[in-house]
C-alpha cells in the first residue's frame, strides 16, 4: 500500500468503514463475510476430527484431487450443449474426483509398502497436474467460456452470491446435526478406532461418513477461498483449539468459534485490501489465531505449562532443601522433641548431591518465602513457619516411604528415591489415607532407613 | 505434430527437473517425510519474494539463498511446533505451509505484480516458455550450442544434488534407516535432515520456472515411489528413480502434444501432463509390477490343492 492509498483512506474514514464491515452493517460485504465466516466454522468442526485421527493432510490431498474433477464436469457440461460454468455440476464432478483421490489414497496404503505420506503425496501432485491440463484443454474449447475456471484454485470471495451463502449454511447446519448424532462414534473412532472395531462399530462407514463431510466442505470451500487455502481453515482452528481444552465438546465449539472468526476478520480485512488475495488474509489471520492459542493456551499452551513446570521445580527444590535441614537437625539432636537449632552450610552442602547451583538458588528461594533465615554466624536456620513446613514434608516423605516398603516391597535402603518421586504431589487426602492405611498418628516419624549423606567420597 | 527447436528445450529442461528432484525424493520417501516435499515447496514462496524485494533483481543466487532459508525455516518451524506445542507432525506442516504460501501470495501480489513471477505460474509453473530464455555455451563460425537458461540451472540443481548425496550417502544412508544408529555413530543425522531439506527447497526453486510448487511434487515423490514398489535395492531404487522420472517426463511432453489433437484441439501444458505421466507409469507398476495388484498372489510353502498331505 502506498501512501497515497493510506491517505485516500484515512480520509474516507477508515476505521467507521471497517467497523461497518465487522458488523455486518454494509451491504456489499455482509453475504461474503458470513459466508466465510459460516465456511471457517464449518471445516473447523469437520477438522477436529480429522486432527484427533491424525489425518490433517488427508484434507490436502483431497482438494488438490478436486481440480480434474472441475475440468472435466465443465468439458462434459459443453459437450451436453449445457453452458458449462453451471456451479453444482462443477461441484459434483469436483466431488466426485476429489472422494477417488482419497478412495486411491487408502487404496495405495493398504496394497503397496507405501506409508501414508507418499500415497497423499502421489494422489494430490499426479491429480492436481492432470488437472491442470485438462483445464488448459478446456480452455481452448471453441464457444466455450472457461475464463476464470482456475478462480477454484485461489477462490475469490467476493464473487459470494446469496446462493453460495444458502448452500454454506446448509453445509454448516448438516454438519452439525451429523456430529451431534453420531458424535459418540467419531470420538471413538478418533480415540481408539481398533476398540471401536472390536465393539463392533462400523468403523469403515464411519471413516466414510468423515470423508463425505471434508469433502462436502471442501467442495463448497473451493469457490471462495480456493482449494489450497481451504486445507488452512481444515488444519489451522482445530489445532488452535486443542491448546484451549482437553474436553472433545469443548473443542469441537471451540474450532467453529476459531474457523468462524477468522472467516469473519479475514473476510473484513480483505474487503479493504482488494488487490491482494482474500484466501490469503483469511490463512494469515486463522494462523495469527494460533500463534496466539499456542503461547497462552491454558491446557496446552507453551507459557502455560512452562509456568506450571517452573512451579512444581520450586515446590520440589523447597521441599528438598527443607527436608534436609530437618534431617540434619535430627542427626545432631539426642533429644525429643526437636529444637529449632541452626545448622553449617557445608552440613547442609553435603547432606545430598545439589546440582551445579542448585544449593545457593534454593536457599535464596527459601529466604525469600520466609522459610530460612541466616544467621549473623553464617549459619541457617529454619524460621518459625519453616520449621512447621519442614517438619510436615518429613512426615509426608516417611509416611510414603512406610507405605511403599509395606504394600509395594521395596527395600528400605532404596526407597528414599522412589518416595521422591510422588511425595511432591502428596495432597493432604492422600496423607490421611496413608496414615489410616498404615495406622500411624504420631507426629513424628522416624526415618524408615538410615539416613547418610549422600555426597559421593571424593576421588581417591 | 511437427518437433520444434522449442520442443527439444522443453524436453529437455523437463528431464532435468525430473531428475534432478528424484534424487531428494528418493530420501524423503524414505524417511516417511514425503509431504515436507509439499510443505517446502509451497512455503518457499515467501524466500522467493523476499529474496526479490532485497536484491530488485530475479538473479539465480538471491532466490536461492531465499528459498534455502524458507526451506530450513519450515522444518525448524514444524519441529517446533511439533515438539512445544504437542501437536501432530502433520498437523504442524499444515499450518506452517499454507501460512508461509499465504504470506508468500501477498508478497508477491505487492512487489513482482508484472514480473513472470504470477500466482498462476507459481502453482504449475510455464515450461513452454524457457526455450525462450536461451544461453549461448559454445559459439564460433561453424557451430552455436544454445540451450535454455532454466536447463542449465536445473542441470547445476541436478548435480548439486548428485554431489551431496554422493558425499553423504554412506551418512543419509544410516540417518534415513537408522537415526537413533546413526546418532550413536557421531553422524549427525539433525545436520543430514537439514541438509535434505535444503536440497528439496533448492530444487524446488530451480523447478519453480518449470514447473511450479504443486507439479514439483510429482517429481519428487512418484518416481522414488513407482521405483520402491519394484526393488528394495538402495542404489537400484535410486537408479530407477531417475530413468522413470525421465521416463515420465519424455512421455508427458509427447502425450501433451498428441492426445489433444486427437480430439481436434491444440496442445495442452506439459508440466501437467509430466505428472499425469508420472502418475500412469506409477498406475502401472502399481497394477503389473513384481508385486503387482493384478499378479496371482504367489504364496510360497502351500501345497498344489489335490496332493493329499504327506503323513
Amino acid at each position: 500500500m502506498s501512501v497515497a492509498d493510506l491517505h485516500i483512506i484515512a480520509s474516507s474514514g477508515f476505521f467507521d468503514t471497517l467497523i461497518e464491515t465487522l458488523f455486518l452493517e454494509s451491504y456489499n460485504t455482509r453475504l461474503v463475510v458470513l459466508g466465510t465466516a459460516f465456511l471457517g466454522a464449518t471445516a473447523g468442526i469437520i477438522g477436529s476430527f480429522l486432527l484427533l485421527r491424525k489425518q490433517s493432510l488427508l484434507g490436502d490431498a483431497l482438494s488438490h484431487a478436486t481440480l480434474p474433477g472441475i475440468g472435466i464436469a465443465f468439458a462434459v457440461m459443453v459437450a451436453l450443449g449445457g453452458s458449462g460454468r453451471y456451479l453444482p455440476g462443477l461441484l459434483l464432478g469436483a466431488t466426485i474426483t476429489g472422494l477417488l483421490g482419497v478412495l486411491l489414497v487408502l487404496a495405495i496404503r493398504r496394497t503397496t509398502r507405501l506409508k501414508d505420506d507418499a500415497a497423499m503425496g502421489i494422489v494430490l501432485s499426479v491429480f492436481f497436474g492432470l488437472g491442470v491440463a485438462i483445464l488448459k484443454i478446456v480452455q481452448e474449447i471453441p464457444s466455450a467460456s472457461a475464463a476464470g475456471l482456475d478462480s477454484f484454485i485461489y477462490g475469490k470471495p467476493a464473487s459470494m452470491i446469496m446462493s453460495d451463502l444458502i448452500i454454506i449454511g446448509v453445509t454448516l447446519l448438516l454438519t452439525i446435526v451429523i456430529c451431534l448424532i453420531i458424535l459418540k462414534e467419531l470420538t471413538l473412532l478418533c480415540f481408539d478406532d481398533s476398540f471401536a472395531s472390536t465393539q463392533g462399530y462400523p468403523t469403515t462407514f464411519l471413516d466414510i461418513i468423515l470423508m463425505g463431510l471434508v469433502t462436502a466442505v471442501t467442495v463448497v470451500g473451493l469457490q471462495s477461498v480456493g482449494l489450497i487455502l481451504i486445507i488452512a481453515l481444515l488444519i489451522t482452528p482445530p489445532t488452535a483449539a486443542r491448546f484451549w481444552t482437553n474436553d472433545l465438546r469443548k473443542m469441537l465449539w471451540l474450532s467453529a468459534f476459531i474457523g468462524g472468526l477468522s472467516g469473519w476478520l479475514g473476510a473484513s480485512f480483505s474487503a479493504f485490501f482488494e488487490d491482494l488475495p482474500a484466501g490469503a488474509i483469511i490463512v494469515i489471520t486463522a494462523g495469527i489465531i494460533f500463534l496466539i492459542s499456542m503461547i497462552f493456551g491454558p491446557t496446552r499452551g507453551v507459557l502455560p505449562r512452562y509456568l506450571r513446570q517452573r512451579q512444581l521445580k520450586r515446590q520440589v527444590g523447597r521441599q528438598h532443601i527443607l527436608r534436609s535441614v530437618y534431617e540434619i537437625m535430627e542427626a545432631e539432636q539426642e533429644s525429643h522433641p526437636l529444637k529449632n537449632l541452626p545448622i553449617s552450610l557445608e552440613r547442609l552442602r553435603d547432606h545430598r548431591v545439589w546440582s551445579k547451583g542448585e544449593l545457593p538458588r534454593l536457599i535464596r528461594q527459601a529466604r525469600s518465602e520466609d522459610h530460612l533465615e541466616r544467621q549473623p554466624s553464617g549459619e541457617l536456620r529454619l524460621s518459625e513457619s519453616g520449621f512447621g513446613e519442614a517438619s510436615r514434608i518429613t512426615r509426608n516423605h516417611r509416611l510414603w516411604e512406610l507405605y511403599l516398603i509395606k504394600h509395594a516391597d521395596i527395600a528400605p535402603s532404596h526407597v528414599d528415591r522412589d518416595a521422591d518421586m510422588v511425595e511432591h504431589i502428596l495432597g493432604a487426602e492422600m496423607v490421611h489415607q496413608l496414615e489410616a492405611e498404615l495406622e500411624l498418628q504420631e507426629h513424628t516419624l522416624e526415618s524408615p532407613h538410615v539416613i547418610e549423606n549422600e555426597t559421593p567420597p571424593n576421588a581417591v | 505434430m511437427t518437433w520444434t527447436e522449442a520442443d527439444t528445450g522443453i524436453l529437455l529442461v523437463g528431464v532435468l527437473c525430473a531428475m534432478a528432484c528424484a534424487l531428494p525424493g528418493c530420501f524423503l520417501l524414505l524417511r516417511r517425510m514425503s509431504m515436507m516435499g509439499d510443505a517446502i515447496s509451497h512455503a518457499v514462496l515467501p524466500g522467493l519474494a523476499i529474496a526479490f524485494l532485497i536484491s530488485h533483481s530475479r538473479a539465480s543466487w538471491a532466490m536461492f539463498i531465499g528459498a534455502a532459508i524458507a526451506g530450513i525455516l519450515t522444518a525448524l518451524f514444524t519441529q517446533w511446533i511439533s515438539k512445544f506445542g504437542k501437536v501432530d507432525r502433520g498437523a504442524a506442516m499444515g499450518i506452517v505451509f499454507t501460512t508461509l504460501f499465504a504470506i508468500g501470495l501477498i508478497l508477491i501480489k505487492k512487489t513482482a505484480d508484472n514480473v513472470d513471477l504470477d500466482a498462476g505460474c507459481v502453482l504449475y509453473g510455464a515450461i513452454e516458455f524457457t526455450p525462450l530464455d536461451q544461453v549461448v555455451l559454445w559459439e564460433n563460425e561453424s557451430s552455436l550450442l544454445r540451450v535454455p537458461r532454466a536447463a542449465l540451472v536445473l542441470g547445476g540443481a541436478l548435480l548439486f544434488n548428485a554431489l551431496v548425496i554422493g558425499l553423504f550417502y554412506k551418512e543419509f544412508t544410516l540417518a534415513s534407516f537408522d537415526p537413533a544408529l546413526a546418532r550413536t555413530h557421531g553422524f549427525r543425522p539433525m545436520l543430514m535432515h537439514y541438509l535434505l531439506m535444503i536440497m528439496v527447497a533448492v530444487t524446488t526453486v530451480a523447478s519453480f520456472e518449470a514447473v511450479g510448487s504443486i507439479i514439483v511434487i510429482a517429481m519428487l515423490i512418484v518416481p522414488p515411489a513407482t521405483a520402491f514398489l519394484i526393488t528394495r535395492n538402495l542404489p537400484l531404487l535410486i537408479g530407477l528413480s531417475l530413468g522413470l522420472a525421465a521416463l515420465g517426463a519424455i512421455l508427458g511432453h509427447l502425450s501433451s502434444q498428441l492426445i489433444p489433437s486427437l480430439i481436434g484441439l491444440p496442445e495442452t501444458t506439459s508440466s501437467g501432463m509430466m505428472a499425469t505421466m508420472a502418475g500412469f507409469l506409477f498406475l502401472l507398476v502399481w497394477l503389473l509390477g513384481p508385486q503387482g495388484l493384478l499378479r496371482k498372489p504367489k504364496i510360497e510353502g502351500i501345497p498344489e490343492p489335490g496332493l493329499p498331505p504327506k503323513l
